[in-house]
């Protein structure tokens, strides 16, 4: 009986705290979609509710589009996002396949400034970056916002673990096949780490998606910003913070992220755990 | 169709010599097998004729010319992995095609869509096309072409492999231990299957193994490397009848020749275990080994050698008896031909062996030529010790 017992109470605890933490996690994004459907009158009423009185999702979001051109954001944190991740791998995978699998003098040096660049904060390289983009003569424009990540070491680190794995018969394979060492990189190494550029990719485009601290600094155009400086422009108005739109505005940048996410959920999860793995 | 030269091949991994000065030259629509214990050598031997790897010094000639900074591709070699290598990604109908496309088609005709718009692609194509599906035809895997090599058995990854070397016609194939990822049954097929490729191709096959019974049911001539050398080089009866190196005589047969120690008396007859054999050698007195199969000893007749039965084998149609003796440290293995006269473990036998069964090895290991010592009083047959 006790075992009986024993076999139910640890699973139903393990659920319990599982629910407990996913709770603490969800609040804020279930607290902005409860706000995002509440009139004004009633965010700023002194009774705390969940479910809104009177549903108002669509006059927040009618609002929130006639405020601010969030289509256009929308297009530019697609714009920078692509760009950005696109660029990195054009730049990873030459990179992670020369350290992962050619052998030269100082390679594993490389490796190591490779790894160690992994612990420098962005904030640390901010004041230099911008400084250098100035000189450019690129400030304020997309390439303010690209270029800075073009270079990704952790893109870098994650390709070349993976890339560690495969065979390397398969390269040689390759090389008798006459593929040149570029062709390797697209033609066979590409191909074989599908799952690697796609946990990168999710890395990459939700941390750029997401990014407020860089396009803040470069940017003064309206025209250019990203989905989060659009967000945070609801805040700005003199008139005071109009919440209802803002947490309108902000299911919408996020929208494309979580849409993304269901559609390939499988995929982000594989990448996700191939990179433990491996 | 190739005659390659290797002259005073040495190759350097930080500073550890793998390959120490190897000469061999390789006829004409030889097969040839290298094999060695891991480690030997023999792949990274390989991995320079084809190539992949640069010697430190020696040279590679291919038909007369020397393949020094020729890329791999340009060596028109084809090589068959251990892994089988298959790009994975890729159906079996393009890793058929790869080597093809990368020689008859140019970068922008290879590009992915782009390419079809090039002129006199889609001729060149369809002769890919035919090549690769009379090759699918002749290795009897036209059925998979639109298959992923995951969705393949072991042996029919094999197979792909084998294609993919085949249609580009190379000048010779380099096998690098091809079947040692296949279970024992597919290993002994595919044995048959490759030996009968080479008689239909009769082109220069060079085979990397560390199994010395797929070198010796295949291969017209073995190269045996042990230690980042060449021991000997010969037919496989001449490597197995007549090692000239303790180590090949170990190396080769299963299981492994019986050494027994050995002295070489003053009058030159050679003594084992305090017995004076009937085989005498010029050679100079002192300690050596005297080697004989586990199949020319001999438990029926009345040897002078004796001991206790430890293990038995019974394998059906024959049978190995291991047999404990005083001065030796491992057991002497003698094989039964008929399983069922086999003694029982723990039983005392007599066991002996017939003079010219011996192979004797000096003390550095090198052969030492024996003959039969004269003045044989005893009856044939039992002329032990």
């Amino acid at each position: 009986m006790t075992t009986r017992i024993h076999t139910y109470l640890w699973p139903a605890t393990r659920h319990i705290l599982l629910l407990a933490g996913a709770l603490v996690m969800l609040t804020p994004f279930i607290w902005m979609l409860s706000t995002a459907s509440k009139p004004q009158t009633e965010i700023f009423s002194s009774e705390l509710h969940l479910i809104p009185h009177h549903f108002a999702l669509w006059d927040n979001l009618r609002t929130a589009f006639a405020k601010a051109n969030l289509w256009r954001y929308l297009l530019n944190g697609l714009i920078v996002t692509i760009s950005i991740f696109g660029l990195q791998v054009l730049v990873a995978l030459p990179a992670a396949y020369a350290l992962a699998k050619l052998r030269f003098l100082g390679r594993d040096v490389l490796f190591a400034l490779v790894v160690f660049c992994i612990l420098i904060p962005p904030q640390a390289t901010a004041i230099p970056v911008f400084l250098l983009l100035h000189k450019l003569g690129v400030l304020d424009t997309y390439a303010a916002l690209v270029l800075p990540f073009t270079i990704s070491v952790f893109g870098i680190f994650l390709m070349r673990q993976f890339f560690k794995t495969v065979p390397d018969d398969l390269i040689d394979a390759a090389r008798m096949d006459g593929i040149s060492e570029f062709g390797i990189v697209w033609r066979v190494m590409l191909p074989t780490a599908i799952p690697a550029v796609t946990a990168f990719g999710i890395f990459s485009v939700v941390a750029h998606w997401n990014d407020y601290f860089w396009p803040l600094i470069v940017l003064n155009s309206e025209h250019l910003q990203t989905p989060p400086l659009a967000v945070a422009q609801f805040r700005n108005n003199e008139a005071g913070t109009n919440y209802g739109p803002l947490m309108a505005a902000a299911i919408v940048i996020i929208a494309p992220l979580v849409v993304a996410f269901l559609f390939a959920q499988r995929r982000f999860i594989e990448g996700i755990t191939l990179t433990g793995i491996k | 169709m190739a005659e390659i030269e290797v002259r005073g091949l040495r190759k350097a991994f930080d500073g550890t010599e793998v390959l120490k000065g190897v000469d061999l030259t390789i006829e004409n629509g030889e097969f040839i097998s290298l094999v060695g214990p891991s480690g030997c050598g023999k792949s990274t031997l390989l991995r320079v004729i084809a190539g992949l790897e640069p010697q430190s010094s020696g040279e590679i000639r291919i038909d007369g010319i020397s393949a020094d900074g020729v890329r791999s591709s340009a060596r028109n070699l084809a090589m068959v992995f251990q892994s089988y290598a298959l790009y994975p990604h890729l159906s079996v109908f393009d890793n058929i095609a790869v080597p093809l496309r990368m020689k008859r088609l140019s970068a922008l005709a290879r590009l992915p869509i782009l390419g079809r718009l090039m002129p006199g692609r889609q001729r060149t194509e369809r002769g890919i096309r035919a090549e690769v599906e009379r090759v699918a035809d002749q290795l009897e895997i036209s059925p998979l072409l639109k298959r992923k090599p995951g969705q393949l058995s072991g042996g029919q990854r094999q197979r792909v492999a084998v294609g993919r070397a085949i249609v580009r016609q190379p000048r010779a194939f380099l096998f690098d231990e091809p079947l040692s990822n296949l279970d024992a049954k597919l290993r002994v097929h595919m044995r048959a299957e490759i030996a009968q490729l080479h008689r239909q191709l009769k082109t220069t096959f060079i085979y990397v193994t560390h199994d010395q019974a797929e070198a010796m049911t295949m291969s017209g001539r073995i190269a045996v490397m042990i230690g980042g050398e060449l021991i000997q080089v010969g037919t496989p009866s001449a490597i197995y009848e007549d090692p000239r190196d303790i180590r090949v005589a170990e190396f080769i047969g299963t299981p492994k020749i019986n050494a027994f120690p050995g002295r070489i008396r003053g009058d030159g007859r050679l003594e084992v275990l305090g017995h004076v054999l009937h085989a005498a050698t010029p050679a100079p007195a002192g300690e050596c080994r005297v080697c004989v199969r586990p199949e020319r000893i001999d438990l029926t007749g009345s040897g002078v050698f004796s001991g206790t039965v430890v293990h038995l084998e019974n394998l059906g149609s024959e049978a190995f008896v291991h047999v404990a003796s005083e001065g030796m440290s491992a057991p002497v293995v003698a094989r039964v031909n008929d399983p069922s006269l086999l003694p029982t473990i723990g039983a005392s036998v007599g066991y002996g062996f017939v003079p010219d069964a011996v192979r004797a090895f000096d003390g550095d290991g090198k052969r030492i030529a024996t003959e039969i010592a004269s003045r044989v009083e005893r009856p044939r047959g039992m002329a032990v010790v």
